[in-house]
């Protein structure tokens, strides 16, 4: 059966990877040299501590993984892996790596090159941030607590093959695989850089890094040994930093450049979709985001039931999505509507002053209550809690806004009975790979509700916390649908306690040349933003 | 002279120590904790854990303090905690171009500042006095944002004589540099004006007009060099406060100079960045004025002799 399903799917990746575009009505041509703006610096290529939106797409580039996604979906497909086995136990699992696969310093990668990279992103001395991904492999506990050197769950039995022992079966462990924490590295590269490797990178993926001059350009040029025949399609990328946003757009006007990498202002953006062709520079894609308004259920009144659902009616997300210049969908439930789990038929708390009223006079609240609702400072978050708080006055609930620095809002989100409302924007859950597990743990389960965690609604129900185990020992493929039921109905049962108001589904907004070609979903790929490896110029 | 160089050196150090320090504790007052942005929100406590004992942050703060400081004698300003890399080779890397506009910026303020200065002091009280007084005023009042966005639309954007952003060549550095100048002089032309006029009203220049001496000759070679004294104290304080970043210019035209650097730490909670960058721009200040302090008895033989 396993066998069956990896078959279709190596089939499918081979079909799929130089065909994502056929069907659209440029096909993708080979060749072209681009240039990509942002703001600020990347911080670094080393894919074992890089960790933010924009260095993420990069990584995805540089280096290659034993699985990673179709372009433009969230589908898993091996990548230096050709085939994999899982044990029915799912406790094992066994990886025979593509041949002939070489890293940009020529040398072959090795199954122990696998391994090294990994044990490398959990070691504590590396300072990663992806560390805990790799949980469920034996020995974790040992080489995060300093113990040991090594990771005794991964087996190097020749130099294609890798073997995984976990201490618990993980369904989201290939999704684990695929994230950037376990992109392969050659350890002597590493050493060479002597505590560098971020600013001068070897991996074996589409683009090599050929130039980086600090505070203005790094330039990617593309791998021609990369192992995926015609891909990537661009020859070249030039990512120029320190571009003011306003500015890279009128450059981008101008044909200077070729993706504004941090979208369109707000001031600019009815501009752009208006000019005559502003409909081929606006990419709007969405992504794998829910903003929301946590209801602390540690603090009065949101113990109670009756008032968190009073709020979750109370208000207007329609307006809050005209704020953000339509950019955004209202939201009615945790999971984004991309994601595996999101139940289409759910309605959620529709907007209903009315019955709001009636709930909080049910909770013996008729006259309202004062709160505070805690929100970051940079624009539009404060005007969107300004909008909520309007909300809540129509229903008697006074709240003051306090915005504050990001760490400040973060910092009281973590302190047990400290903030009573958050709004998460700017701050929200971005999944880090397609899998409805990923928004729940940190920011719903109980792990997370403890000081100086994300769970801000400080909710904790263990019924709850032993299913989302349950789904996700579900490790065998076959249980794949199984699993998603599991945990849309644990999601659906979370809205039943009301510990959040779903707000918004954000979407990204990308700026691009008319001469770029490709889907809106490849430069908004659901797991790395813009894919570097599927974008290509129009001949 | 060299007594002057030993006591300024003494000074420096301690400023310097005295920066250090204060930087330090109101970084580490901050409610922000740096293991914690670094480790991201998938991170468990471990891992935040780990990180904080990685940066050496779980020691006691005076050990930290004494760490730096060690480092600071070595040249080691500690490694960037976003960029994982020295803070010395990323300000390294924005020297150059700090200095370039610095050079540059200067000498467009000193250049129209003393033109103008001298332009409206002998016409003083008339129409052209008057409307250097009020471009100056604006000058010194304009938002760097709204100046540098609206030169950049025009000679930019539509006429298209510079480029918009970036840093390498000469054409690069004229609309930065311009801003700054622009905003600048006004201070200079105030300055040399009242300087000026106040030269000019001395018994000196009275007997040099009445010997019968051009009044171009009597502006620029006998009272300007009298009134420039000040002019030298106030670049050597440009020269720190450039060095210290021009943050909004080089957002805006996209300079790779050190405001920018600091900036994104500032946003990051850098801490070791932010340190550095503070240092570096306390040492410029120090050393500007020393400079200005070195020039000034060259130019002024009064003050030579006292």
């Amino acid at each position: 059966m396993l066998k069956r399903w990896l078959r279709q799917t190596t089939i499918a990746v081979t079909l799929a990877v130089t065909p994502v575009c056929a069907f659209a009505q440029d096909a993708p041509a080979q060749g072209g040299d681009i240039v990509i703006t942002y703001k600020d610096d990347i911080a670094t290529l080393d894919p074992a501590i890089g960790y933010d939106w924009v260095n993420w797409s990069m990584i995805k580039s540089l280096y290659s993984r034993l699985m990673d996604y179709k372009p433009g979906t969230p589908e898993l497909v091996p990548s230096l892996a050709e085939t994999f086995e899982v044990s029915p136990d799912g406790l094992t699992y066994t990886f025979k790596l593509r041949k002939g696969v070489k890293f940009s310093n020529g040398r072959d990668v090795v199954a122990s090159d696998v391994k090294y990279s990994i044990e490398r992103a959990v070691n504590p001395k590396t300072q990663g941030p992806g560390a805990g991904f790799f949980g469920a492999i034996k020995g974790f506990d040992a080489l995060s607590g300093g113990t040991s050197e090594t990771l005794e769950g991964i087996e190097v039995p020749d130099d294609a093959t890798v073997v995984f022992h976990l201490s618990r079966p993980d369904a989201t462990f290939l999704h684990v695989l695929a994230i950037n924490f376990a992109s392969v590295v050659p350890k002597e590269a590493v050493k060479a850089a002597a505590g560098d490797f971020g600013k001068s990178p070897v991996g074996s993926g589409t683009f090599v890094l050929k130039e980086w001059v600090i505070g203005q350009r790094l330039v990617f040029e593309r791998n021609p040994a990369y192992f995926v025949k015609d891909m990537p399609h661009i020859d070249r990328f030039t990512v120029e930093v320190g571009q003011e946003p306003l500015v890279a757009l009128l450059r981008l006007q101008k044909g200077e450049v070729d993706i504004a990498g941090d979208g369109i202002p707000p001031a600019k953006f009815l501009e752009i979709r208006n000019a005559p062709d502003g409909a081929d520079m606006i990419v709007d894609g969405e992504q794998l985001h829910t903003g929301y308004v946590t209801l602390n259920t540690k603090v009065k009144p949101f113990d109670d039931l009756k008032v968190r659902q009073a709020v979750n009616m109370a208000i207007n997300k329609e307006r809050i999505t005209r704020i953000l210049n339509g950019r955004a969908t209202p939201a009615n439930q945790v999971l984004p509507p991309l994601m595996p789990g999101y139940d289409k038929s759910y309605t959620g708390y529709g907007y209903d002053v009315a019955k709001a009223k009636a709930l909080l006079a049910e909770a013996g609240l008729a006259d309202g209550f004062e709160t505070i609702l805690y929100s970051t400072n940079t624009d539009p978050q404060p005007r969107i809690a300004q909008a909520i708080q309007q909300d809540l006055a129509a229903i008697g609930v006074k709240a003051e806004v306090r915005a504050l620095a990001q760490s400040n809002v973060i910092a009281a989100g973590g302190t047990e009975g400290e903030a009573p409302m958050i709004w998460s924007g700017g701050m929200a859950w971005i999944a880090d790979f397609p899998d409805p597990s990923n928004f729940y743990g940190p920011i719903l389960g109980c792990a997370g509700a403890v000081p100086g965690g994300w769970n801000w609604s400080w909710y904790c129900n263990p019924d709850l916390d032993k299913r989302a185990i349950a789904a996700d020992s579900m490790s065998d493929p076959a249980k794949a649908s199984e699993r998603t039921a599991a945990w849309e109905k644990i999601f659906t049962d979370i809205m039943a306690d009301a510990p959040w108001i779903p707000v918004t589904n954000e979407r990204r907004v990308v700026a691009k040349s008319p001469r770029m070609g490709g889907e809106d979903n490849i430069y908004i790929d659901p797991t790395r933003v813009i894919n570097y490896d599927a974008i290509f110029v129009k001949p | 002279m060299v007594l002057l160089l030993a006591r300024r050196v003494i000074q420096t150090v301690l400023i310097l120590l005295g920066v250090a320090a204060i930087t330090f504790l109101l970084l580490y007052a901050l409610p922000a904790d740096p293991a914690r942005m670094i480790a991201g929100r998938s991170a468990t406590a471990q891992t935040v854990a780990n990180i904080r004992h990685e940066l050496g942050l779980d020691k006691p703060l005076a050990a930290q303090f004494w760490a730096y400081l060690q480092g600071i004698v070595t040249g080691d300003l500690g490694r960037s905690y976003a960029q994982k890399t020295d803070v010395g080779t990323l300000i390294a890397a924005r020297l150059p171009a700090t200095l370039v506009l610095m050079a540059a910026g200067i000498f467009i303020e000193v250049l129209l500042g003393i033109t103008f200065g001298i332009v409206a002091a002998i016409r003083r009280g008339g129409a052209v006095d008057r409307i250097v007084m009020m471009a100056s005023f604006v000058g010194v009042s304009a938002p760097q944002f709204v100046a540098a966005l609206l030169l950049l639309y025009l000679f930019a954007v539509t006429l298209g004589w510079f480029p918009m952003s970036g840093f390498g060549t000469f054409a690069h550095v004229v609309l930065p540099a311009t801003t700054l100048g622009i905003l600048g002089a006004g201070w200079y032309a105030r300055m040399v004006r009242s300087a000026m006029i106040e030269v000019l009203n001395q018994d000196y220049v009275r007997t040099a007009r009445a010997k019968g001496l051009s009044s171009a000759r009597i502006v620029l070679r006998h009272a300007l060099p009298n009134a420039l004294l000040p002019i030298i104290a106030m670049i050597g304080i440009d020269i720190g406060q450039f060095m210290g970043g021009v943050v909004v210019v080089e957002a805006v035209y996209g300079w790779p100079g050190i405001g920018q650097l600091a900036w994104q730490a500032i946003q990051q909670v850098d801490i070791p960045i932010i340190m550095g960058v503070t240092l570096v721009s306390a040492l410029a200040i120090v050393l500007g004025n020393l400079l200005a302090d070195i020039v000034t008895p060259l130019i002024d033989p009064r003050i030579r002799a006292r």
